[in-house]
């Protein structure tokens, strides 16, 4: 392992200050904002009441959090992240597969599903809580929306856009269409889902704090919503600051996973 | 010899939205067991589509192929075509695994051909570690995986270029040889198919007919890289180049 010339161990020093140094960067402009912006609120330059301040999200995050009452709502918006994020998986990847299998229904579904996804979908808001009810079930019907139509169009393109030289090679073995899918289309693939499913999580964290902002009953978007109409800006804040945080460990996530 | 193919009044006639196009007018040649048979042809003539009707990508128009005795035929692509994300043994197993449930002694009979041929050390590595020629090899040996009588070569080196087309073409020449197997094989470089092949079938542009089938014979017959300084091959050269140009 340590036969490098004394050239290479440099070049990899190098990459490995280069790193830190990014690091070390990134972790100083957001200590620079959070002290700037808790500098100013404390002189009085800001006022807190419209702005809030670092110091004062902490604290209403620990009052949130011994109440119990972050834990609660958090569950919740978590809850119905996951399973809308994998109701689209599945669905948005099981429909592309029937689009690619089928000319014939790609073609007559094609147009009604690039209008589906061009539509806003907040547009369907009233209507789907009227249809489903005030509840999580339309929440998570609503975040489906949002991300189930990009999730066809993403998938149904790359498998579509898969290597010819690949698929003519297996079917001069006498490859059934099933085959062509499962040894070539779907593997050649793989990259191609996982940064569908980065759009994915944060489609569907759009989806899911709109549906709460609506349906206003439970989990962080209701926070928010709460939040703005006791003006209580600090509870607005500190809910935003927790949902970069949601999408952040999201997107550590699948990072880890498609590695 | 044993006759194995017999190919006759193969027609094609693609079909676009805006016109039929002729590719194969009248196509007649048959294939003897053992033989390496090679077609040249203006580009454009048909001579792949010849080779994809052969192995059932695509459908022939009219016309009439037997294969005797249950004989089985093998394509192998301009492009190696190897797949990225499987190791070099399973994308030579990957014929097999579309026929059904891979056999052990099908699986040492492969191994067997990546040890014989240069690739002992790579079985296990993914194709991106491959040299260009390896890569080729590699596609070869998935090819013969099934076990073919008939292997169908298209433009296979074409990708490649002069010096190593030389040497692959030598590589798999001698691999087709050595296991026994008949070949057709499609280019557009004279040069490679006189100097690989016993016959050379030379179509007329589109829609293709069968000019001429040359008999190559050479004063010494060697290996591809050799047969070119035979005072035979300029002659074919010629030929065969003058009736590509008429």
């Amino acid at each position: 392992m340590n036969d490098y010339s004394y050239e290479h161990i440099n070049y990899l020093k190098k990459i490995k200050w280069n790193n830190f140094f990014v690091l070390i960067t990134r972790l100083f402009i957001i200590i620079l904002f959070l002290s700037l912006w808790e500098l100013f609120a404390r002189t009085g330059f800001i006022n807190t009441f419209l702005y809030s301040s670092p110091s004062i999200i902490i604290k209403t995050l620990y009052r949130l959090s011994i109440t119990g009452e972050l834990l609660k709502h958090l569950n919740i918006t978590l809850f119905e992240l996951t399973i809308s994020f994998f109701l689209s998986t599945i669905l948005g990847i099981t429909i592309a597969t029937i689009f690619w299998s089928c000319n014939f229904i790609h073609k007559v579904f094609d147009p009604y599903i690039t209008v589906l996804n061009s539509l806003p979908k907040v547009a369907l808001g009233p209507l789907i809580i009227i249809w489903f009810g005030a509840s999580t079930n339309s929440i998570i019907f609503m975040s489906l929306l949002i991300s189930v139509f990009i999730t066809i169009i993403n998938v149904y393109h790359g498998f579509n856009s898969t290597n010819e030289n690949y698929i003519t090679m297996i079917k001069s073995f006498g490859a059934t269409k099933w085959q062509v899918f499962r040894y070539v289309v779907f593997p050649s693939n793989i990259n191609n889902i996982i940064s569908t499913l980065k759009i994915n999580i944060s489609m569907n964290l759009i989806g899911i704090i709109m549906g709460e902002l609506l349906v206003s009953k439970k989990g962080i978007g209701y926070l928010i919503m709460y939040g703005s109409q006791v003006f209580n800006i600090d509870l607005v804040i500190t809910c935003i600051f927790i949902l970069g945080i949601i999408s952040y460990i999201m997107y550590y996530l699948i990072n880890k996973i498609s590695r | 010899m044993k006759k194995i193919l017999d190919v006759s009044k193969l027609k094609k006639i693609y079909h676009t939205n805006k016109e039929e196009i002729f590719a194969l007018k009248d196509i007649n040649f048959d294939v003897f067991q053992g033989e390496f048979i090679s077609i040249v042809g203006p580009s454009g003539c048909g001579k792949s589509t010849i080779l994809s009707i052969l192995c059932n990508l695509i459908d022939k128009s009219s016309g009439n192929i037997s294969l005797y005795n249950g004989n089985k035929i093998a394509y192998m692509l301009q492009n190696d075509s190897l797949l990225p994300f499987m190791n070099v043994l399973d994308n030579c197993l990957i014929g097999l695994k579309i026929k059904g449930p891979i056999k052990n002694s099908d699986k040492e009979y492969v191994i067997n051909l990546l040890k014989k041929y240069g690739l002992a050390d790579f079985i296990y590595k993914y194709p991106d570690s491959l040299s260009g020629g390896m890569r080729q090899r590699c596609a070869l040996i998935r090819t013969l995986a099934i076990k073919p009588d008939i292997l169908l070569l298209d433009e296979a080196m074409s990708a490649l270029d002069y010096q190593s087309r030389l040497k692959i073409g030598e590589d798999i020449y001698k691999i087709i040889k050595n296991e026994k197997k008949t070949a057709i094989m499609v280019t557009h470089d004279i040069g490679e198919a006189i100097s690989m092949s016993d016959r050379v079938i030379v179509l007329s542009k589109r829609p293709a007919i069968v000019k001429n089938i040359y008999d190559i014979k050479f004063e010494n017959l060697s290996t591809p890289i050799n047969n070119r300084k035979d005072i035979c091959f300029s002659k074919y050269f010629d030929t065969i180049w003058r009736d590509l140009n008429e």
